[in-house]
């Protein structure tokens, strides 16, 4: 699965993906201005002279994107480069004010690095990193607001992104989805980006060629700003069987640049390498060369949360399946709700609360982990008290239910409800002789050789009491007493 | 009462202290003699109302005690700086109208200390040129005159506009940009002083830039030490221009008037160039020898990558600005012309708004910069630049500032040495390789032509040793003693 090749009239095909992820910068403000740089304002709400271009503007750099890029960089254990250069890539267009946009070009922030990502058949691959830069995002154009006019939109303009180019070494679409999901997480995990591609402040292009097995790297054609994993899959299922056919019915690939049509699930020409601008790059003379220190990133790196690899061979060790692992930690979200659950609890019986009972209940009210009515500590509360045979699994089911309509704590629903399982010998076995009474003829049964009445006899006893004597006791009590002729 | 227009800023301060006369009169003398001198063009728009208003402030603060360090000078304010709500062209059409909602940084400076602002002065447009004469808003007219002769001459550029108001005494200061000599130049031509600091000691927020790697601001005055006084108010570190330098301000007035003895000055040989008009390598060496008479001591240097500095500026500028100038599309502010389409609307309001010069400029500049060219001119002119500043470096092992002519001719008449461009480029042989090494200089009047027109001499110093700069160049003023005036103030006068 992981190495699909593709049939084509002519034979075997591979696939070549190289990503290039788009990662805004969680931070408040922008690159190189104190605007805010939030998601949703008002057109043009968010913009500073700077942002805007006006004359005799000067941008300065936001300390704490070079952190985040740094944090980023040792995130995806790549190479942290101590001198780095912004540049300015010229083009003329609406949505950018300054007729260039401030980038990084022969001189990144961050060099080489590699991430592990995982497949779905339980196996991993390492997917090399090239480079990671800082660089302004630009503004929005609306052609859709006037039926003549385009509006421009500038909130976006000089937003911190963290441009992060792979290698071209990923080889099917899952390996792609993969790799943007694993990156995803690991700058979830960082905090450097929120990872909403639905706001776009995640965004891919993606860089896809076919070639028979073994041969040389194809030509490329390159998709524009996919916003969902889903549609990274599709568009390279749908660019990478468009190439062969171009291919195999005696045609060339030119390299160009594509667009993913949402609704159609295709992808067609933006604009071809002849069209292709002279970016004129150029160091930018407003800024000087970014020079860090060894102990900032020294500094950075100490500080560095546990990443999701590293937390799933640790949640592995404490117990949990490899599978149970990987759905947790590829949710930072998730995992983190769930290491709350699982303090000083069974790790496995957490898991299992989060991922089956939690979740299903969530999806069944369509309400976000965020909007959990039972917070982590409720519910490692729950699961202390079927630990510690205080309920059982059976009756802590009710509990949460009655948790996540009201909110209430567990033990204070066990309280009121007296739903306190039965451990006194003497009152559990009062019940067990009651129902002992009330069955003579079950008992000739059971005694006469049919075992499976067993089970009838501890339906009774806990039906009697209400769902409250341990389970265990039952049992032993039953046996010695039905045993004893 | 004194004549107000013609006194120096430490005079004029020292008279307000002592309420001699007060900020309006002073300001509106100037208003009175700027009114006579329209002629000469210097300002693009007058800011009489707001000259009025801050001079008023000004006495109030005067009445309390508490004046700033250049409490009510009028002063002319190169078109070049963004001022809050008042019209900043760049001397170009395309930015006709345009009123910035902020003040630079060093205006914002200058006002803080009391400054009075009469305009918003001339320049080539967007800086670039050496006589003026690329405004949008017409040409400025030097007040000085060859004898015998009324054909109106430059004054230089591109400060055109600050320099001939502080000559024709209708400003007793302003401020001025320098890019390859846009300050020394014109300060030269116009018989005026003029100081280009280290590139970093003022900040360049809120300038309208034309190469950033090379703008720095400076000021204009009739004395090395109201230059001193101005540059004081305008210089600092200021965190919104990252390529300003965090280091303190030191107080300018103390180099004045000390002693000169034993200061190495460093004559470079290779500044000898061919078309050097003779009255100007004979003016060098008369300051040369005033210099050792003070007790300096000369010594002869060599900065061999001089002959390049021009060619290299000539990628290096235009390289930044045809960037730099890509914001002036029509789609924000400034002039539009509308056109079929986006690329249209684009093409008709840059061809209409921008001049001939900063056309050139810009093709230039997009051309060193292009794919294939890149290397063999922007990242060679690089190079080179790296050289000349380490020229520099090694001369200032063996001295303490450079003395060396500003100009290679005195003001030309409008018309004459505009047949090419490379001839008015060389214009700036003199100035142009100081800016390349980010240097501090100084030009300051140094004698008349035989035609009666003035001559500067330059002083260029160490990075951030602005001190030692204004310590030789008033040892020199001393001595060459400059007194002569304008004809236009003469022919007033008579």
């Amino acid at each position: 699965m992981a190495h699909a090749l593709l049939k084509g009239e002519t034979g075997e095909w591979e696939m070549v993906i190289g990503l290039e992820v788009h990662a805004q910068v969680l931070t408040k403000s922008k690159l190189f201005s104190g605007a805010s740089a939030d998601f949703g304002a008002a057109p043009n709400a968010q913009v500073s002279p700077v942002d805007a271009g006006m004359p005799g503007m000067l941008p300065v750099i936001n300390k704490l994107c070079v952190e985040h890029a740094v944090r980023t960089g040792l995130g995806i254990n790549a190479a942290i480069n101590l001198y780095s250069v912004f540049e300015r890539k010229n083009y003329f267009y609406p949505d950018l004010p300054q007729g260039y946009q401030i980038s990084q070009y022969a001189h990144p922030i961050v060099g080489n690095g590699f991430i592990e990502i995982d497949l779905q058949d339980g196996s991993s691959k390492v997917v090399g990193i090239e480079r990671l830069h800082l660089e302004q995002d630009a503004g929005k154009s609306l052609h859709d607001q006037h039926p003549s006019k385009s509006y421009v939109d500038l909130n976006r303009s000089g937003n911190p992104l963290m441009e992060i180019v792979s290698k071209p070494e990923m080889n099917s679409a899952e390996e792609a989805a993969a790799y943007v999901t694993k990156l995803r997480a690991i700058l979830r995990y960082l905090g450097t980006c929120d990872g909403n591609m639905d706001e776009g402040s995640m965004r891919c292009d993606v860089n896809v060629s076919v070639r028979r097995p073994g041969e040389e790297l194809g030509t490329r054609c390159e998709i524009k700003n996919v916003n969902s994993i889903r549609f990274v899959s599709q568009a390279i299922e749908y660019e990478a069987r468009r190439q062969i056919e171009v291919i195999e019915g005696g045609g060339k690939i030119t390299q160009e640049t594509r667009l993913f049509d949402t609704k159609a699930g295709t992808t067609r020409t933006m604009r071809s390498k002849e069209d292709a601008h002279d970016y004129r790059y150029f160091p930018d003379p407003d800024l000087l060369p970014l020079k860090l220190e060894q102990k900032f990133v020294d500094d950075i790196k100490k500080s560095l949360p546990e990443l999701p690899d590293a937390k799933k061979k640790r949640l592995i060790a404490s117990g949990l399946s490899p599978y149970d692992a990987s759905v947790l930690v590829a949710d930072k979200e998730r995992v983190d709700f769930f290491e709350k659950v699982a303090n000083n609890n069974d790790a496995k019986l957490a898991a299992n609360w989060v991922t089956t009972e939690l979740t299903g209940a969530l999806n069944k009210a369509e309400k976000e982990l965020s909007q959990s009515p039972v917070s982590a500590v409720q519910l490692g509360e729950l699961i202390a008290l079927i630990s510690n045979d205080t309920i059982s699994g059976k009756i802590a089911k009710e509990v949460f239910a009655e948790m996540f309509a009201t909110g209430k704590n567990a033990a204070a629903i066990v309280e009121s409800k007296g739903l306190k399982q039965v451990t006194d010998s003497g009152a559990i076995e009062k019940i067990v002789d009651e129902v002992l009474r009330e069955n003579p003829d079950k008992i000739a049964e059971y005694r006469s050789g049919k075992d499976k009445l067993f089970g009838f006899f501890v339906g009774q006893v806990l039906k009697k009491s209400g769902g409250k004597a341990n389970p265990g006791m039952v049992n032993d009590l039953l046996k010695s007493k039905l045993n004893q002729q | 009462m004194k004549n107000l227009t013609n006194l120096t800023i430490k005079d004029a301060l020292a008279a307000l202290k002592k309420k001699e006369f007060t900020a309006t009169e002073l300001t509106e003398a100037h208003i009175k003699a700027t009114e006579a001198a329209r002629h000469l063009n210097c300002y693009i728009t007058e800011t009489f109302d707001i000259a009025r208003k801050q001079a008023k402030e000004s006495d109030a603060r005067y009445a309390k005690g508490a004046a700033g360090l250049i409490d009510g000078i009028p002063i002319a304010m190169k078109d070049l700086y963004c001022t809050e709500g008042v019209q900043t062209t760049a001397g170009s059409k395309i930015l006709k109208g345009f009123k910035p909602p902020y003040e630079s940084t060093v205006s914002g400076n200058m006002f803080r200390d009391g400054a009075v602002m009469l305009g918003k002065s001339n320049l080539d447009e967007f800086a670039m040129g050496s006589s003026n004469t690329t405004s949008a808003y017409g040409n400025v007219i030097n007040p000085w005159q060859r004898k015998g002769d009324n054909k109106p001459l430059v004054p230089g550029g591109s400060s055109g506009g600050s320099a001939a108001a502080v000559a024709a005494r209708i400003a007793l200061g302003a401020t001025g940009t320098d890019t390859g000599g846009s300050i020394r130049q014109p300060a030269a031509f116009c018989g005026i002083t003029g100081i280009k600091p280290t590139y970093g000691r003022c900040s360049r927020f809120g300038i309208v830039a034309f190469a950033s790697s090379l703008d720095q601001a400076g000021p204009f005055a009739r004395s090395v030490e109201d230059c001193a006084l101005l540059l004081q108010s305008m210089a600092g570190f200021d965190p919104k221009d990252s390529t300003s330098v965090n280091r303190a301000v030191p107080d300018y007035t103390k180099s004045i008037g000390q002693s000169v003895k034993g200061l190495k000055v460093g004559v470079p040989k290779e500044y000898r160039v061919d078309g050097t008009n003779p009255e100007i390598l004979q003016l060098w060496e008369k300051g040369v020898q005033m210099l050792k008479d003070a007790g300096a001591e000369i010594i002869d240097v060599s900065l061999p990558h001089t002959q390049y500095a021009l060619q290299t500026y000539y990628v290096i500028a235009p390289a930044e600005c045809s960037s730099n100038l890509a914001r002036y599309d029509g789609v924000r502010f400034g002039l539009r012309v509308e056109g079929e389409n986006l690329i249209d609307m684009y093409e008709k309001t840059r061809a209409e708004g921008f001049g001939k010069e900063v056309k050139r400029r810009i093709l230039i500049g997009t051309y060193v910069l292009s794919a294939g060219y890149y290397d063999a001119y922007y990242n060679k002119a690089r190079r080179v630049r790296k050289l000349i500043w380490q020229d520099f470096i090694e001369a200032y092992k063996k001295c303490d500032v450079l003395l060396t002519p500003t100009a290679p001719t005195a003001a030309f008449a409008i018309g004459e040495k505009m047949q090419d461009p490379v001839t008015m480029y060389l214009n700036d042989i003199f100035t142009v390789p100081a800016s390349m090494a980010g240097m501090p200089g100084i030009s300051l009047p140094a004698g008349l032509s035989a035609d009666g027109l003035p001559l500067g001499l330059q002083l260029l110093g160490k990075p951030f040793d602005e001190e030692t700069v204004f310590k030789a160049a008033h040892a020199l003023e001393k001595a060459v003693n400059f007194t002569a005036l304008p004809q236009l103030l003469l022919s007033k006068a008579a």
